[in-house]
């Protein structure tokens, strides 16, 4: 057990993988002889080649549609983009090569891929490099979607996306590459599905993943100071999502905030809510809030950056709507 | 300004009227009082008045026309003015919203004030049900609660309309509920207190008690009884009858060896000689038809342990006094014995209760199925009466009759109790 960062925990998960398998490879931007372009893939090049660690050209289209034919072809590879605002470029790889060959082709093939980078804002990098898009790969089926809060989650979370026989886009953030915390140095796997409640509470439940995940941590914090104890759980995965885990938490608190860096029409908070009105009707005493980033593009402007990213006050201030505290 | 004429409520119970006539055309001028048209409603053709001058501007519904309570019928205006407008604005009345809006726009500033609630993409959430007033938490009928509220309250047995919610819009919420069961549940110990006391000084009277299990007659007279009681629609009309003559033609009787004539004897056969006079008292109501009966069969109602039963005098109207006297006499005494067969109790066409033997002066009697109608016979008084303008002693029985007005309605019911008096007053004429 060492305390390591959050890039470190994926690197970890890979350069295991890859010691473990030699049909892993990774491709990118920058992955190999610049050490990745935030440091993620440092001394890949050297340990494993350069066979197995490609730099690529600025095509992200081009680079997802052979690392897809790779999969189909026996390989596993890892697709690494600098920011998965750059991935729409190549979406029509992900969207439709591997979300659904595997099932056009009656199971004869196989996508055992991982697309993975950061995701969504990372402070004023204007409205194109801005974008949560986690709610647009979760509403393809054959895509399986994750995102790790933690280095903890995201080393045993990364292990399992890998080792898996479908396509996985794996979610990251720049703003957390460098928080570190506590990763055991033996193997550990963190399965589909499954999320996590490290802060428990009476008064209502918190569902956050991502970057918002510490956003609704630094809100509980406050709101125990009111006298407000708030359940946090992070699914961790966006699809499968364990709904289980929050309808059984509103069964006790009565109420739910979702907490999401998507946009709010169609995003992961609007599915979130449907599922808890559907299945905790009779738990509920106030209608579930949700805080996420405006029906508008990123600004630029720090200014007005910093009133479109949620923080910990929206989250109280919804907190406070469902509790009937205000 | 153009006003919409609407579907008036022109009963208690209508929900819907049909345009019967209308008294104007399109283009026609009216003035306020006017009948504009006719209105069929449940119950009966009603005018319609306007109450506003001007020109009908459009009829929007035709005769034969069936349309809901609050729906348009009719446009009235000033010529060649625009109603598009109110065309298409469905069935409310522009003008009569008009004045209350101000006072809606500052309920919802307020509210917004004091309510947080915000959705990234929809603003403002409260807004929902801002529209209406702050206070009460009933809409239409429909009370506000949280999901949650409502099973704690249901599982409970609390009545959420009895709950003041304290969430936006008066919702009521966990807290209420919870708060309301303190609140109910706070006077309890009081009389705790007082039942532990009343404990000590005497036995718990409740607890002392003996369970008589039900019997067959009992479950039947409960079953029937409550059938009738709460399916026939019951009627009363009670008539005070002058019983001199009737005494005094029993008293002869009975003077003769070997007769028997009691007052109820009379009594039946003055009610099967008035119900040949009126069959439709002498009914069923089958639900489909009504079956007027042509043989008059009346029941007459007989105390024994435990119950009562109802022996029935067959043909009765052919039978004189001395031959129902008997036959009751026979029947009763079997009925007591528990030994009357069941076609001596069936097929009965009309029943009569009797408790004047216990000084009852007056009652109700329940109707016994499928009758129409039960007599229910009260004693014979001794009562001061004034006869040509003097007091006298008189001889007076109240006699009330239960009707059916599925079947019987009150003059007809009237008529009857009307000639079975005349019978009674003049109990000679039975004898014919």
């Amino acid at each position: 057990m060492s305390v390591k960062q959050f890039r470190d925990a994926i690197r970890e998960a890979m350069v295991e993988e890859m010691r473990r398998d030699e049909s892993i490879i990774i491709m990118g931007e920058e992955v190999a002889e610049y050490d990745g372009a935030y440091k993620v893939t440092q001394g890949m090049l050297e340990e494993f080649g350069l066979r197995r660690v490609i730099d690529t050209p600025i095509s992200e289209l081009g680079f997802s549609g052979i690392g897809a034919g790779a999969a189909m072809n026996g390989l596993r590879p890892i697709i690494e983009f600098m920011t998965f605002n750059f991935a729409v470029v190549g979406i029509d790889q992900i969207l439709n090569n591997a979300a659904k060959i595997r099932y056009m082709s009656g199971g004869q093939v196989k996508f055992p891929m991982v697309f993975r980078g950061p995701n969504a804002s990372a402070g004023q990098l204007g409205a194109t490099h801005s974008v949560a898009y986690e709610s647009l790969y979760a509403h393809i089926p054959g895509l399986k979607v994750m995102y790790p809060s933690e280095p903890y989650d995201a080393k045993g979370m990364l292990k399992t996306a890998i080792r898996d026989d479908d396509p996985v886009i794996f979610l990251e953030s720049e703003q957390m590459y460098a928080m570190k915390q506590e990763v055991p140095d033996e193997e550990y796997l963190i399965p589909f599905g499954v999320g996590k409640i490290k802060r428990e509470g009476d008064d209502v439940t918190i569902v956050a993943h991502g970057k918002m995940y510490h956003i609704a941590q630094q809100a509980a914090k406050e709101l125990a100071k009111d006298g407000i104890e708030a359940e946090v759980i992070d699914p961790r995965c966006m699809k499968p999502f364990d709904f289980k885990m929050v309808i059984e938490s509103i069964k006790k608190t009565n109420r739910c905030v979702i907490v999401d860096e998507s946009h709010p029409f169609a995003g992961m908070a609007a599915e979130i809510g449907f599922v808890i009105q559907r299945d905790a009707f009779d738990y509920l005493d106030a209608p579930v809030q949700r805080v996420t980033i405006p029906d508008v593009p990123a600004p630029f402007a720090k200014n007005l950056f910093d009133l479109w990213l949620p923080g910990p006050k929206q989250v109280i201030d919804a907190v406070k709507a469902v509790t009937y505290k205000n | 300004m153009a006003i919409v004429i609407d579907m008036p409520k022109l009963s208690d119970t209508m929900e819907e009227g049909v345009i019967a006539k209308w008294n104007v055309k399109e283009g026609d001028k009216v003035s306020s009082g006017d009948i504009i048209a006719e209105v069929e409603t449940d119950k009966a053709t009603m005018d319609v008045e306007v109450f506003d001058d001007g020109t009908v501007l459009k009829l929007v519904a035709s005769e034969g026309d069936s349309i809901p309570l609050g729906g348009i019928i009719a446009i009235i205006g000033d010529e060649g003015e625009d109603i598009s407008g109110l065309l298409d604005g469905g069935s409310d009345s522009k003008s009569k919203e008009a004045p209350k809006q101000p006072k809606k726009n500052d309920s919802e500033a307020e509210e917004k004030k004091d309510d947080k609630a915000f959705d990234p993409l929809f603003g403002e959430l409260e807004g929902e049900a801002s529209s209406e007033e702050k206070v009460p938490n009933e809409d239409g009928g429909r009370v506000k609660a949280s999901p949650l509220a409502r099973k704690m309250a249901e599982e409970q047995g609390i009545d959420l309309s009895s709950v003041k919610g304290s969430g936006p819009n008066g919702r009521v919420v966990k807290a209420d509920i919870e708060g309301f069961e303190a609140k109910a549940e706070a006077p309890k110990p009081e009389p705790k207190a007082e039942q532990k006391q009343a404990a000590k000084t005497a036995t718990a009277p409740a607890a002392n008690y003996e369970d008589i299990p039900i019997n067959q007659m009992r479950k039947t007279i409960a079953r029937r009884l409550s059938e009738s009681m709460f399916t026939n629609p019951h009627f009363y009309e009670t008539i005070d009858i002058d019983m001199k003559k009737a005494v005094q033609m029993r008293e002869s009787l009975n003077a003769m060896p070997d007769v028997k004539v009691s007052f109820n004897d009379m009594v039946v056969k003055a009610c099967a000689v008035a119900l040949r006079r009126h069959p439709k008292i002498n009914s069923s109501w089958l639900g489909d038809v009504i079956r007027m009966h042509k043989d008059v069969h009346i029941a007459v109602a007989v105390a024994v342990e435990d119950g009562l039963l109802t022996p029935v005098i067959r043909d009765t109207d052919r039978k004189g006094f001395a031959e129902i006297g008997n036959e009751v006499r026979v029947l009763a005494g079997k009925a007591k014995e528990k030994k009357l067969q069941p076609d001596q109790m069936e097929g009965s066409t009309f029943t009569i209760s009797n408790l004047g033997m216990f000084g009852i002066e007056e009652f109700t009697a329940i109707i016994n199925p499928p009758n129409a109608c039960i007599l229910a016979v009260g004693a014979i008084r001794d009562v001061p009466v004034i006869e040509n303008g003097e007091v006298v002693p008189g001889k007076r029985m109240k006699v009330t009759l239960s009707s059916d007005h599925r079947v019987v309605d009150g003059a007809l019911a009237a008529q009857f109790l009307q000639t079975l008096r005349s019978l009674l007053e003049e109990p000679m004429g039975m004898l014919l």
